[in-house]
């Protein structure tokens, strides 16, 4: 048997759908969607009129630009129903809401067809990584306002599967019952997971060994390719990374499957485009910039060109789960820390991820800019692990050549690697500080 | 074989002294050292009798250490004893990563260096008549 025929599928005729086909359903969906959002929704009604475009405009997806962008200040400024485009207390099922601790909390309503979508999604999710009604599913993200909880709940309701909510928290009794349950699928926040497996060895288990989970399907925060080595060496499992925003719905508008090279966007469900920070004009495939995203299905919040603030970029080419929905790349950080460096848009985090796969440093470093001759210079300060061996010098040029070879590869920049000493390098429990910029711009 | 303590260092003012300062304190005594430098950083090299506290003092002191060992050979302080360990190790096919010598008594010189391959190194000393040392001997 081939891996294309073990592949499971939860809505196989959508999943698999030719690109002309899901051309015409997103083209019809979206002159709908958009239909709702001027007829019932106050300030779409506006926005529309003030570009000078009404829904009959929009013929097909290639219509798209017409419309006009929302951020996330459009949704704060609508607290709490203003972006409903049903009462709340018709049709309207549940509410939830981001945390707002940066200013009022956004709220987003689903209807019971709303909800089921969101199911449907999270549900294929679980089929991605070879789960159904015969499984178990131990869900620990929080349940509540914050969507994760919840949007797993419903994908194991949507796929029949057994449901476990435990909800996060009280970790030594997730490890109890996910050793006496035998829970097959763990969802919650990666960081979540790898709690969960060093109580467990902590608790004289050794999970890979002893427990019949067999995949963990993390998200709702940043997680790097080691930490996911870590969590499936130490729980004995495939973890996907799945990709949500509560304003869009929750966890499930894309995710990896099993081949965890990007993450198969709901393209049914959701137009996903990825535009140049500065422009906002879409990027070739390839290429990072802000996601944006238009909800082709929601009734109750339905959102045109919602500028999501991550960077992330469409991978080309066809996937070998033999899925047709396109693959976004994880997400490799904000617009807010976009640098511009020699004309090339870089984030931080693309150099992050260049540095991981060196175990010779450390993951601390900082990016110093600086401008010589009117060209912007960069460099890269990155520290050794105390086992490396820097007692022959050679050794020291040869991992700085490696590291800048690495960069200029995936970045096009050329880019000076300092290796520097422990101390040079801010450590800090927050937000470290990773850029310094002393460019006179 | 002796242990010699090999610490990463900055291209920054004081630097070396806050080192020295920190073996210091630890109460460790330094018989030999020699710093490697390039632009940004530096790389110093050294003999100490106590490498085990040396490590631990500077670690806890944020700098990036090891302990390495290298190879040490007693040599007579006439014109030409080098000359002729490094021949022989030239014509064994011994290459050296690098090497630093310092008087001991008034009529040797220690040797001290590290090689890729240091198998057959104690044949060609004592074939030259030199002498290989060990930790106990510096």
């Amino acid at each position: 048997m081939t891996a294309k025929e073990q592949e499971r599928y939860y809505q196989q005729e959508i999943e698999t759908m030719s690109p002309e086909a899901l051309f015409a359903l997103q083209s019809e969906r979206l002159l709908a969607s958009v239909t709702n959002c001027y007829a019932n929704i106050p300030f779409y009604k506006r926005s529309m009129d003030a570009m000078g475009v009404k829904p009959g405009d929009i013929g097909s997806v290639e219509d798209l630009g017409k419309l006009p962008f929302t951020t996330k200040q459009d949704l704060r400024n609508a607290y709490p129903f203003g972006l409903f485009a049903i009462d709340v207390r018709d049709r309207v099922q549940r509410l939830h809401a981001s945390s707002g601790t940066t200013g009022n909390a956004t709220v987003c309503g689903y209807t019971q067809q709303d909800i089921n979508n969101w199911g449907d999604c999270f549900a294929r999710t679980i089929a991605q990584v070879g789960g159904g009604s015969e499984s178990i599913i131990q869900i620990a993200y929080g349940y509540g306002l914050f969507t994760g909880g919840l949007g797993a709940h419903e994908g194991g309701i949507r796929s029949g599967a057994t449901i476990l909510p435990m909800g996060s928290g009280n970790t030594r009794r997730q490890v109890q019952m996910m050793n006496d349950f035998g829970s097959d699928i763990l969802a919650c926040t990666p960081s979540y997971a790898l709690l969960i497996a060093d109580t467990a060895i902590e608790m004289g288990y050794d999970p890979a060994k002893d427990f019949k989970l067999s995949a963990a399907i993390l998200g709702a925060e940043p997680w790097s390719q080691g930490m996911r080595e870590e969590i499936e060496d130490k729980l004995g499992v495939m973890a996907v990374d799945i990709y949500g925003l509560s304003e869009v719905m929750g966890p499930g508008v894309s995710c990896e499957c099993r081949a965890q090279n990007g993450l198969h966007v709901a393209e049914d469900h959701f137009i996903i485009e990825i535009l140049d920070p500065e422009t906002l004009k879409p990027v070739p495939d390839g290429e990072f910039g802000e996601v944006v995203f238009t909800t082709l299905t929601k009734e109750c919040s339905p959102l045109l060109r919602y500028q999501t603030r991550d960077i992330s970029r469409i991978l080309p080419g066809e996937c070998s789960c033999g899925r047709t929905l396109r693959r976004m790349d994880r997400i490799s950080g904000r617009t807010d820390d976009m640098l511009i460096i020699r004309g090339v848009n870089v984030f931080p985090s693309q150099f992050q991820q260049a540095i991981a796969d060196f175990i010779e440093v450390t993951n601390h470093y900082e990016i110093i800019l600086t401008k010589k001759d009117q060209l912007d210079m960069v460099e890269l300060r990155v520290e050794t692990v105390p086992d490396f061996d820097f007692d022959e010098i050679r050794r020291i040029e040869s991992l700085q050549q490696r590291i800048a070879a690495e960069l200029k590869s995936s970045l096009q920049i050329s880019v000076k690697v300092s290796i520097v000493e422990p101390k040079s390098l801010v450590r800090s429990t927050g937000k470290a500080k990773r850029v310094i910029d002393e460019r006179q711009l | 074989m002796p242990t010699q303590v090999t610490v990463f260092l900055e291209n920054e003012q004081g630097r070396l002294a806050a080192m020295c300062r920190t073996l210091a304190d630890a109460n460790v005594n330094m018989s030999a050292l020699t710093v490697a430098d390039t632009a940004s950083y530096g790389v110093a090299r050294l003999l100490v009798d106590k490498p085990g506290d040396a490590l631990a003092a500077l670690a806890e002191a944020g700098y990036r250490v090891r302990l390495v060992d290298v190879s040490a050979v007693e040599i007579p302080n006439v014109p030409g004893s080098l000359a002729l360990l490094l021949e022989a190790f030239d014509k064994a096919g011994l290459n050296l990563e690098y090497a630093y010598c310092f008087e001991s008594g008034k009529e040797g010189v220690v040797v001290v260096f590290r090689a890729e391959n240091i198998e057959g190194i104690a044949d060609i000393v004592e074939s030259l008549g030199y002498r290989l040392l060990k930790s106990a001997d510096l």
